[in-house]
């Protein structure tokens, strides 16, 4: 299992990636191939989960847009992903903010850690 | 033609022109000519190389001593290689990765996991019966001829029996990494047998045309 370790431990290091936590707003920054020409297109919501481990490791992003819910699942190494803004860290006492998929408006919101 | 020999370390996934793509790590120490067969000696030509370094106690006097005239270490394993030109190797040569480059198509030689006596379904992807509605024929494998004519069973007729533990070639996995000082090699999809079975890349076949 160690050569798997050290060879998932390569892949990662091609890559920095900030400390994302569930409950964080975040702009991820994802680029985009429209045949030949390439651009970014952002998309930013709250971070309400982290799975997987080394190199399979994802997380997933939640954002309302026009009255729906929209859940983007990004594999945090993908070298689609230009860069992670963290715009704001949340307070949040799981791990799985899943029980935002049962909020709309207020209460669906999450307080701000204030740093 | 000349191939490596590489122990399954397992999967994991590399991400390729923006893809995730799967692949499986293997392990791929130098392998050493331990004899090279001839036409006028052997009948035909071909390379014999050992591979896997174990205790001098753990082979017989008889195998050390042929592994001696090449000057090798103990080996565990011996492979043979049918080759068309025997010209380029010596014995003691060392056999490694370099013999493949990163996006080299590669077929893949292993012994296929072990299933025990499989049932039709799992063996030859049979439908099966209802699970439902007291059918009582859920799994079983459905007639498996007439009656006077032909009088027999067919031979070859799929059945229930042994599943797995065989000899399996996967074609045309491509090589999507290598590291030399750390003897690693990935190749792209899955490699047959289980984590720490010994498989041996081959370069693709030539279509013949």
């Amino acid at each position: 299992m160690d050569k798997l370790r050290l060879f998932e431990q390569e892949q990662i290091n091609q890559k920095e990636v900030p400390n994302l936590r569930p409950g964080d707003t975040v702009n991820v920054h994802i680029k985009i191939t429209e045949g030949k020409r390439e651009r970014i297109q952002v998309f930013s919501g709250i971070v309400i989960s982290r799975r997987g481990s080394g190199i399979n490791k994802t997380f997933t992003v939640r954002k309302e847009s026009y009255g729906v819910g929209v859940e983007k699942i990004f594999p945090l190494y993908s070298p689609s992903i230009e860069k992670i803004e963290i715009v704001s860290r949340g307070v949040v006492r799981r791990a799985k903010l899943y029980y935002l998929r049962e909020r709309r408006g207020k209460s669906a919101r999450i307080k701000k850690k204030i740093t | 033609m000349i191939g490596l020999i590489a122990k399954k370390i397992g999967m994991s996934r590399m991400f390729i022109n923006g893809n995730a793509v799967a692949v499986t790590i293997l392990e791929s120490e130098p392998a050493v000519v331990t004899q090279i067969k001839t036409k006028e000696n052997d009948g035909y030509n071909a390379i014999q190389v050992g591979f896997v370094d174990t205790k001098e106690t753990r082979i017989t006097k008889a195998q050390l001593g042929h592994l001696k005239k090449s000057g090798s270490s103990p080996k565990k394993y011996l492979k043979e290689f049918k080759v068309s030109d025997i010209s380029g190797f010596k014995l003691g040569d060392k056999i490694e990765m370099d013999i493949f480059n990163v996006g080299d198509e590669i077929d893949v030689v292993g012994t296929s996991k072990g299933k025990g006596f499989a049932g039709a379904m799992k063996r030859h992807n049979f439908a099966g019966g209802p699970d439902g509605h007291g059918s009582m024929f859920n799994r079983r494998v459905g007639s498996i001829g007439n009656r006077e004519w032909p009088g027999r069973v067919i031979k070859g007729k799929k059945m229930p029996g042994h599943l797995g533990n065989e000899r399996v070639t996967i074609k045309n996995l491509k090589i999507a990494y290598i590291d030399k000082e750390k003897n690693i090699i990935a190749v792209t999809g899955a490699v047959p047998g289980s984590r720490g079975s010994y498989v041996t890349l081959l370069r693709k076949k030539e279509k013949l045309s």
